[in-house]
């Protein structure tokens, strides 16, 4: 039973401050949760510590590799925006409907 | 020689008695401050208008995390409550950081302060924070400290502030309302939980109050910053600026929402307006009644490094100051004769500008009566018109009148570009810095090329290069006596087409 943290982490280090059981390091490329010491909050905190602070949405995953923060879950984003603005920075998507 | 005062009774002041003309136009905006403040902030460049033409200041970046969410940051980039949107600065460790801050004050003596603003917030990371300030006030007790915050857990570390050489401390303070708060603010993490909507603007925003106050007790200057969000919070302002006064912050600062649907914030791809520069300066000349308002603020980069917007970080990266050899004690010695030397020049420069300013008052025969015109005035330091117009990458904007000549604000003519030469060609960029100029009539530098000269000319803007060297009060004033004289006062200010 532990979480663990996906390439969306911008590593802000928020996530180790708070996690009672020291189970977050920092790494490269980016954090690494100890699955041997990550209880899932369990018997500290009613929600995981980690997934509560965390900014970044799809960074904190359940062991299914499911995002405890979809997107636009906490920036309000609507999520069909956010393609739209990958494409924006990348350029070299396709835009449909241009007719 | 003690600073020129305009001594306002502080019963009037409290009473919102004293009227942006009133106090804004004898000096600077500090003028009605208390000595005691004045003191402590004489050389603090982002405190007075004056002493950021003479001493500079620079943040480091030891504080990645963040506990709450603001709509106009993105947090793949630097906090933008303390820093310009979209930037990404060098993170330290707070040894690290030491390094560099001693490296840059042997190298730069005037830079007289120095703050932690983010890449996220300070009190977030109160081990990285409070390691930076206890290595520094032991090993460069000469250097000022500040910290800036959203103050959700100020109040749990108003005492360790205290403790410390931190006599500054900056609140971004959005809002008093939660209903307002939630349209900022999408989560706080307090508590152990991620809080939403009106709950968690609550609790933020009870502890930037119960913050600010035990601050206030225990003798710390708090600055006020907030973010200018049309339609959201911008009639709100005044309200803020109110409350936060009668509590005894000493300067409100508020700066315009940068929101660019590139920056991937949730107010820049929703199409939120950022406010234009008249738009900030008819709401800073409104919140001034109640308050001292700051109108130079730069929005710096969390890793800036130099005087007046300039920006020499570059100078110090890491894997530079790693190979430096300081010598810190003789450093203090210089730093210590340097800015002896600027508080003089600083002091004559505040003389000079009363006495400019007494002689614009008994002329004042030659323009009652007639409207306020704006200037731009491009300098590069020393309160003189002295830079180039094709160099300058921000103008001062002054405001002269029968009354005398007061700051108005700043115009950057690269608000929107990341700084680099990748921006755009020559022509847009002029483009841009007329556009930024909007509402200014004319543009004082030391020097403009021919074509700019045409655009500008073309677009409203007469450019001037006569006062070249001239202090900067004494340009503008003898620019609105010319226009006076030329009776260009007597009519409404032209038209001006936007670039
Ligand atoms: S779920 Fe809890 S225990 Fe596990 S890493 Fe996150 S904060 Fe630590
Ligand atoms: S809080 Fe999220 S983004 Fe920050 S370090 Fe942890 S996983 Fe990475």
């Amino acid at each position: 039973m532990a979480l663990h943290i996906s390439e969306f982490c911008i590593a802000c280090d928020a996530c180790r401050q708070v996690c009672p059981n020291d189970a977050i390091a920092e790494d490269r490329p980016w954090y690494l949760i100890d699955a041997d010491k990550c209880t899932e909050c369990s018997g500290d905190h009613p929600e995981a510590q980690c997934a509560s602070i965390c900014p970044v949405e799809g960074a904190i995953c359940d062991e299914l590799g499911v995002p405890l923060n979809p997107p636009g879950s906490l920036t309000g984003i609507p999520p069909e925006l956010l393609p739209r603005l990958a494409a924006t920075g990348g350029g070299s998507v396709t835009t449909g409907g241009g007719a | 020689m003690d600073l020129p005062v305009i001594p306002i009774p502080p019963a009037a002041a409290a009473g919102g008695g004293c009227s942006s003309k009133g106090c804004g136009t004898g000096g600077d905006h500090l003028a009605g401050l208390p000595d005691a403040i004045r003191r402590k902030i004489q050389d603090h460049p982002c405190y007075s208008e004056d002493a950021h033409h003479y001493f500079a200041r620079m943040h480091v970046a030891v504080a990645p995390a963040c506990n709450i969410q603001c709509n106009y940051c993105n947090r793949k980039f630097d906090c933008s409550n303390e820093s310009r949107p979209g930037v990404v600065s060098e993170l330290l460790s707070p040894d690290q950081a030491v390094r560099k801050v001693l490296a840059v004050a042997a190298e730069i003596p005037q830079m007289t302060v120095l703050g932690i603003a983010g890449p996220g917030d300070p009190l977030a990371n109160p081990e990285r924070t409070f390691a930076t300030f206890r290595m520094l006030s032991g090993k460069a007790p000469d250097i000022k400290l500040c910290v800036s915050t959203n103050g959700l857990r100020l109040p749990e570390f108003a005492d360790e502030i205290a403790q410390h050489n931190i006599d500054h401390v900056t609140i971004t303070i959005n809002c008093v309302d939660p209903d307002v708060g939630a349209r900022i603010y999408p989560w706080v993490y307090w508590n152990h939980r991620r809080l939403r909507g009106r709950d968690a603007a609550a609790v933020l925003i009870e502890n930037q109050q119960k913050g600010l106050e035990m601050l206030i007790e225990r003798g710390i200057l708090v600055k006020v910053n907030s973010v200018m969000i049309p339609g959201i919070n911008d009639r709100h302002l005044q309200e803020v600026s109110k409350v936060v006064k009668a509590k005894g912050a000493f300067l409100h600062n508020v700066m315009p929402l940068i929101a660019e649907a590139e920056h991937g914030t949730y107010f820049g791809v929703m199409g939120q307006a950022s406010p234009t520069a008249e738009e900030l300066q008819a709401l800073q000349d409104e919140c001034a009644g109640d308050m001292a308002m700051m109108r130079h603020c730069r929005q710096c980069r969390a890793d800036a490094v130099g005087l007046l917007g300039e920006d020499r970080g570059a100078e110090f990266a890491m894997d530079k100051v790693d190979v430096m050899d300081i010598d810190y004690a003789a450093a203090m010695e210089k730093r210590a004769r340097v800015r002896e030397d600027l508080l003089g020049k600083l002091d004559a420069a505040r003389g000079a500008k009363q006495a400019v300013r007494a002689a614009h008052e008994d002329a004042q025969a030659e323009t009652a009566g007639l409207r306020p015109v704006l200037m731009a005035v491009a300098t590069s330091g020393g309160g003189l018109v002295n830079q180039h117009f094709g160099h300058a990458r921000e103008f001062l904007v002054y405001e002269a009148s029968p009354e005398g000549v007061r700051f108005i604000g700043h115009r950057k003519t690269d608000l929107y570009c990341s700084g680099d030469e990748t921006c755009g060609d020559g022509e847009s960029v002029l483009d841009r810095t007329i556009a930024a100029l909007a509402g200014c009539e004319a543009v004082l530098c030391s020097r403009i090329g021919f074509e700019p000269w045409g655009a500008l000319e073309a677009a409203g803007v007469a450019p001037n290069g006569e006062h070249a060297m001239e202090t900067i009060d004494e340009a503008v004033l003898a620019v609105y006596r010319e226009m006076a004289a030329a009776g260009k006062l007597a009519i409404p200010a032209p038209l001006q087409k936007r670039a």
